[in-house]
């Protein structure tokens, strides 16, 4: 049985990911799941000067979901590729560095100081909704998205995922400007921008007033772009949005994704993706499927 | 290490209006916990995905049981109320750094551990554990009136002073007021003293005001809304005068390098 794929020139020994931001860099999950098995761990965004994030209140729970509004704080790449990274390598696992930054030259200097690192792939945030600069600002615009995979590209030496907004009209037009400047895969969905109100303190529940919304609850939006984007791109998809299960994990795939992103998920059950990626291996047994890419994109 | 499990339930039950003990078998969690330190409970129902993060009552060590005693809030904890003896629970721990914390300071003899309202409930163990080690132990307990829960149990370990907002028992008035009415921190007793607290925010910047004032250490407990409960989603942090070794910013996570900090550390 075969449960290995290529996402953008890189093999994976499964197709179950972390989803960034989620996951920390995998160091806080090491208790509960053997790294080793999964086929990816996408780091927490991280950029080349350390940041502090939004205030508190950053989290609010939503029926089925959750808002987040953490605002990328990170440590900065140095003590990413100090600590991080090296923790990571001790295992048999994909490093997928998530990259976020407030200008195209943030970007492009993380891009640049990467590419003398480990990592496999890089996955370029341009999708965040709680950072005012960079994140969304460019993930909305379709030139934009197509001038900065460019520039990143330029520097690149591991293969670039550019990480696509599902606050849009049409993502289809920002994933064919991702191919058009390109990109080796593009992953979608991030959070969908939302809002909850604090009926008791008649205020936001978050500092931020908006958060991205992730988890079950956005699971069919989730499904039904990567099924779109699928449609109009050659590039693989690493496919996100709300998945707490294999049978999540294998709609994704058979919408197109070649593989899939693990988050929310993982603060209901911290050993959701092991589970997943065990999930994923009994249905193709009880289902007698020999290879996973006869499930990849079946559904047309 | 934590623990993602599930456990009996072996007590639960109703102390007062909207506050309740949950006691589990839970032998990992007893041998390791520390005072200050909190479980995650997750809910049975699917569409609330993020666990509640409620402090550590008391345990039994020899006993391998844990005691929870929370207040009823929203969804999350309604629901907890309704468990009966013998009902599962998911439970992720024990989380985060307690007041271990204190004894890596100036060895103080005198400790005076500060609860208000629902967190009231951490300062049992704390007490329990420091009368076992020879320290003098009071415990000064905000109450919003007469109708008390965990006193009698607290009485077992500390000498206890009580504050009710509304006057029906002890000082009329905040834990800060009882600390000062009962004159507990004398003068020239200021190096031997050591804060220790848990509760509202108010409560807690007022302690740290005191402190200040008498140049005597203080250590807070602190909640926020929580995500992950193992330090990976940065949902929970506070923010702290001096940068932090993980973040590398001024943000300590409350569920890991916390819930219990030393209040000069902190941006009160």
């Amino acid at each position: 049985m075969n449960t290995s794929v290529n996402l953008a020139g890189v093999t994976l020994k499964n197709p179950v990911l972390t989803a960034s931001g989620t996951f920390g860099s995998g160091m806080e999950y090491g208790e509960f799941v053997d790294l080793s098995r999964l086929g990816g761990v996408v780091t927490k965004g991280v950029a080349i000067t350390p940041w502090e994030g939004n205030p508190t209140p950053r989290i609010a729970e939503t029926t089925g979901g959750m808002l987040n509004a953490i605002g990328l704080q990170n440590p900065g790449l140095d003590v990413f590729c100090e600590r991080d990274l090296p923790f990571l390598s001790k295992f048999d696992t994909a490093i997928v560095v998530n990259v976020c930054g407030h200008s195209e030259e943030e970007y492009v200097k993380a891009v640049e100081r990467l590419a003398e690192t480990n990592a496999d792939l890089l996955e370029i945030n341009i999708s965040c909704p709680n950072v005012k600069e960079g994140g969304i600002a460019f993930g909305t615009n379709a030139a934009k998205i197509e001038e900065i995979t460019r520039a990143v590209k330029k520097v690149a030496r591991q293969p670039i995922i550019m990480k696509l907004s599902p606050n849009v009209t049409d993502i289809t037009e920002m994933a064919l400007a991702a191919q058009n400047g390109g990109a080796d895969a593009v992953s979608l969905i991030n959070t969908i921008t939302g809002m909850k109100i604090d009926i008791n303190r008649r205020t936001f529940a978050l500092a931020n007033k908006t958060g991205g919304l992730s988890g079950p609850a956005i699971k069919p939006v989730a499904v039904r772009m990567v099924y779109q984007v699928a449609q109009k791109v050659s590039v693989p998809i690493l496919g996100m949005g709300g998945i707490a299960s294999a049978e999540d994990a294998l709609e994704f795939l058979m919408a197109g994704a070649t593989a899939v992103s693990v988050g929310t998920a993982n603060f209901h059950n911290p050993r959701v993706t092991e589970e997943i990626v065990d999930g994923i291996e009994a249905y193709m047994k009880r289902n007698r499927v020999e290879d996973i890419h006869e499930l990849i994109g079946c559904v047309k | 290490m934590k623990r993602y499990e599930s456990l009996t339930i072996l007590e639960s039950s109703c102390l007062q209006e909207g506050i309740y003990s949950m006691t589990l078998d839970a032998r990992a969690i007893a041998q390791e916990a520390e005072p200050g330190q909190f479980v995650c409970l997750y809910t049975d129902d699917q569409s609330r995905l993020l666990p509640r993060p409620i402090s550590i009552c008391d345990v039994d060590r020899e006993a391998g049981t844990v005691r929870l005693v929370y207040r009823t809030v929203g969804f999350g904890t309604k629901e907890f109320s309704g468990k009966k003896a013998g009902d599962a629970i998911t439970v992720l721990g024990p989380i985060g750094t307690g007041y271990s914390k204190v004894s890596e300071g100036k060895e103080a003899p005198r400790r005076i551990l500060v609860g208000g309202g629902i967190g009231i409930p951490p300062m049992l163990l704390l007490a329990k554990e420091w009368k076992q080690a020879g320290y003098e132990v009071i415990a000064v307990l905000g109450y919003r009136t007469k109708d008390t829960f965990l006193l009698d149990d607290m009485k077992q370990y500390a000498t206890c002073y009580v504050a009710t907002d509304d006057g029906s028992l002890g000082t009329h008035g905040t834990v800060i007021d009882a600390i000062r009415e009962n004159g507990l921190i004398p003068e020239g007793a200021e190096a031997e003293t050591v804060i220790a607290a848990c509760g509202p925010m108010p409560m807690l910047r007022g302690l740290a005001g005191l402190a200040a004032e008498r140049n005597v250490s203080a250590y807070v407990s602190l909640e926020e809304r929580m995500a992950c409960g193992v330090g990976a989603c940065l949902g929970c942090i506070t923010k702290t005068k001096s940068v932090d070794a993980h973040s590398h910013v001024h943000n300590a996570r409350i569920c890991t390098e916390g819930p219990v900090f030393d209040v000069r550390e902190l941006c009160f």
